[in-house]
């Protein structure tokens, strides 16, 4: 008995010496061979698990694109589905590499909770559906409406601001996973469902009659969505960026997946530096020289992206509009590799 | 025999001589190894608290993260769908708390006593001589408690959901009650700046019957007089207050559920997240109750009944008099825990949407905030003193039914 216990002081007392030092992340993935990915529980053209339960979408590619330019493989990803409220704990934790997952970049979250927002992946704003039988056209008709919210989002917050300044007095019914939110908006507990519009549009193509509701024009926030990872740590932070840099400058110098290969021939010397054929960019974030080579070879650039996933072509139908290249009309833009 | 009690009677004196001289060493006395265990222990446990703690602390300043109780001060920023006491965006985190807390309190009052009524009812149920009754306790009994919580919570508010008509469709009563998928709606009574009078002397007069039953009863003890119990309570209560009502002018007005655009508007609605929660809760831990209540009756041996029965008491009083009060011994301390248990259970109600503490305090407020332990340790703290009070005043109830010993 005494001797147990003293083992137990013994190894307590040991526990004290060895402060937590923090690992590098870049490190840590070489070593296990993979990336992990925090993703949502599931929305359609950002992260959702297709007919064979692979892990697909927007935000899905961008880890994919990661594990390329680490492994050259961009299978070697992992995926963690998180609730809006579990997402940062996760990831400080460190049981997610990168939380890729319609997390909106905000100024508390980027400086208080100890994790770095990589750049913004997809520019949001925050909308409302509502049942087309209710007959209202603006969101300034919902007074008195009951509204359902996803807990622990910046949703919440956004709609308690928008209602509070136009005088509208809503009922928030707030439920912990998407599931019971939309769930509870299709048994008719809420009048209108409110988040991120580029997930509405995802929520609707889901819904037993999609036809049966409609968007309201009003968008009342800016969502700037984008990649996570924890504060601190450079080097992965920098690996992080450039990759989404990278998918970036891709599409503006027009190089694609299917033309890579060709481009490895261009004369072009931003296109020479983008897939090392000239300099080596790749060495001082811990990659190789073709490290963005390999992102556009497996996975394609912003805009190959984009349309794959959310763009015309797809149900959720979202016109680029914000999410263009700053030399199309957008703001997308990416810092030059040289 | 003889022989050896003569010798253990020359025993004592050799004994006393060893015992004011120990020759065993200090590290064999068990009060003292007794001591030191318990201080080893100690130091170990405070060791490993303070090991947990600083390990903490430099974790989170590893993790750049920000900490302390600073927050609780800011303002929160989103709304709650059901509180009981006034809030709005712009409140703290620290009224976010007590609105939690005192939406748990509710939950926990209300279902507490629901589950006590619907527990003993179910358990007497479960010895009734009746074949239908019987079975029917039995079955309940053996669903009810073989069903995760979580399950029949969600059943019960799906069922809500889809049983109750759309706001246009509302069942309306007379009386201005509404029942809706929105909730329960009832008129709320609005009282005017004198109803303290009359809520005073309601309070004395509450205070005053109570009094009086006392002495009643215990007349009816001394004399073996059986004299009225409840009436004159009932007037002692009514008469002075109905006078104060009237007297002091007070004037009581209802606030009337009324439909307004999307929703009906005033009065008190009852959400079907706190329905379903309450629900689920008193049913679920009512089958465990109506065991404990089972267990209690059958631990008082017919003896006692037909001893009762001999004494000439009546059937209500040889329950209330004999069974009941020997049958609380055995039921007291498991149904505390039963109380606990629902007090802490309430705490699923985040998987219905009800801003019960949990949710609003450790999924929103946490979310938004980032303060991880200052959150759940505060909401730790919350359930322990729930739990300690009521553990406290469960004692000291089960100290005055215990058994005397004369
Ligand atoms: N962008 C907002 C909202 C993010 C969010 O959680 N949106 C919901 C909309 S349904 C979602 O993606 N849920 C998916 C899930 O919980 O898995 C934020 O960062 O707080």
């Amino acid at each position: 008995m005494s001797k147990k216990l003293l083992l137990l002081a013994a190894t307590a007392a040991m526990g004290m010496s060895t402060a937590t030092a923090y690992a590098d992340t870049l490190d840590d993935v070489v070593a296990k061979g993979y990336i992990d990915c925090g993703v949502t529980e599931g929305v359609a053209g950002f992260s959702f698990p297709d007919e064979n339960n692979n892990w697909t979408g927007l935000e899905v590619d961008y880890c994919r694109a990661l594990a390329a330019a680490i492994f050259d493989d961009p299978d070697a990803a992992r995926y963690t589905p998180l609730t809006s409220t579990a997402r940062f704990e996760s990831l400080s934790n460190g049981n997610v590499d990168v939380l890729s997952r319609t997390t909106t970049w905000t100024m508390s979250r980027d400086t208080d909770l100890g994790i770095s927002f990589v750049g913004t992946m997809f520019y949001d704003g925050q909308g409302f559906i509502v049942r087309e039988a209710d007959g209202i056209t603006s969101a300034l008709e919902l007074d008195g409406a009951a509204m359902c919210i996803e807990s622990g989002t910046t949703t919440e917050l956004n709609a308690a601001d928008y209602f509070a300044a136009n005088n509208i007095t809503v009922d928030t019914v707030v439920f912990v996973t998407r599931d019971e939110v939309t769930q509870a908006y299709l048994d008719g507990r809420c009048d209108a469902y409110t988040t991120d519009s580029s997930a509405i549009a995802a929520e609707r193509t889901l819904f037993p009659d999609p036809g049966a509701h409609i968007i309201l024009p009003e968008i009342i926030s800016k969502e700037p969505l984008g990649p996570v990872v924890r504060a601190g740590d450079t080097r992965w932070f920098n690996v992080a960026r450039w990759t989404y840099f990278a998918l970036l400058n891709a599409e503006e110098l027009g190089v694609t997946q299917a033309n890579v290969d060709d481009m490895l021939g261009s004369d072009n010397p931003e296109i020479m530096r983008l897939l090392g054929v000239e300099g080596d960019f790749g060495g001082p974030i811990g990659l190789t020289a073709d490290w963005a080579y390999r992102i556009i070879k497996h996975v394609g650039n912003y805009g190959e992206l984009y349309e794959r996933h959310v763009g015309e072509n797809t149900p959720l139908n979202i016109p680029r509009g914000l999410n263009a290249l700053w030399t199309d009309g957008g703001i997308q833009y990416a810092p030059p590799i040289r | 025999m003889t022989d050896n009690s003569a010798q253990l009677r020359g025993a004592p004196q050799r004994h006393d001589d060893t015992r004011t001289q120990p020759k065993t060493s200090i590290l064999n006395d068990p009060r003292f190894r007794g001591f030191a265990y318990q201080a080893m222990l100690l130091a170990a446990l405070v060791a490993l608290v303070w090991w947990l703690a600083s390990n903490a602390a430099a974790n989170l300043a590893a993790q750049n993260k920000a900490t302390g109780f600073g927050f609780l001060g800011q303002p929160a920023g989103f709304n709650i769908s059901f509180t009981l006491i006034p809030f709005e965006r712009a409140a703290s985190y620290l009224q976010v708390y007590f609105v939690g807390i005192t939406n748990t309190l509710l939950v926990a009052s209300i279902g507490v006593v629901l589950a006590t009524v619907i527990g003993f009812v179910v358990g007497i149920a479960r010895l009734s001589s009746n074949f239908l009754i019987r079975k029917f306790a039995t079955v309940y009994i053996e669903i009810l408690r073989n069903v995760p919580l979580l399950l029949q919570l969600l059943f019960w508010y799906y069922l809500l959901l889809n049983a109750l008509p759309n706001v246009r469709q509302s069942y309306t009563f007379p009386g201005g009650f509404v029942l809706n998928q929105r909730g329960f709606s009832m008129p709320a009574a609005v009282f005017d700046d004198r109803s303290w009078i009359v809520g005073l002397v309601l309070l004395a007069s509450v205070i005053l019957a109570l009094l009086w039953r006392r002495h009643t009863l215990k007349r009816t003890v001394e004399t073996g007089n059986r004299r009225p119990v409840w009436l004159p309570m009932a007037a002692i209560v009514l008469v002075p207050t109905l006078a104060a009502l009237l007297l002091s002018g007070t004037q009581i007005t209802f606030n009337v559920p009324e439909l307004q655009g999307f929703n009906y508007r005033g009065g008190f609605t009852a959400p079907p997240e706190l329905t379903a929660l309450i629900v689920g809760l008193v049913m679920y831990t009512a089958a465990f109750i109506a065991e404990i209540v089972r267990a209690g009756i059958l631990s008082v041996s017919h003896g006692q009944t037909e001893a009762a029965a001999s004494l000439g008491l009546q059937e209500g009083d040889r329950l209330r008099l004999v069974i009941i009060p020997q049958a609380m011994r055995v039921i007291v301390p498991p149904l505390t825990s039963q109380y606990l248990n629902l007090t802490k259970n309430s705490s699923l109600g985040a998987a219905i949407g009800f801003p019960e503490l949990v949710s609003v305090f450790v999924g929103t407020a946490l979310n938004q905030s980032g303060r991880a332990i200052e959150i759940i340790g505060l909401t730790m703290l919350v359930y322990l003193t729930f739990s300690l009070t009521t553990s406290l005043f469960m004692n000291w109830y089960n100290a005055r039914v215990a058994l005397v010993e004369r």
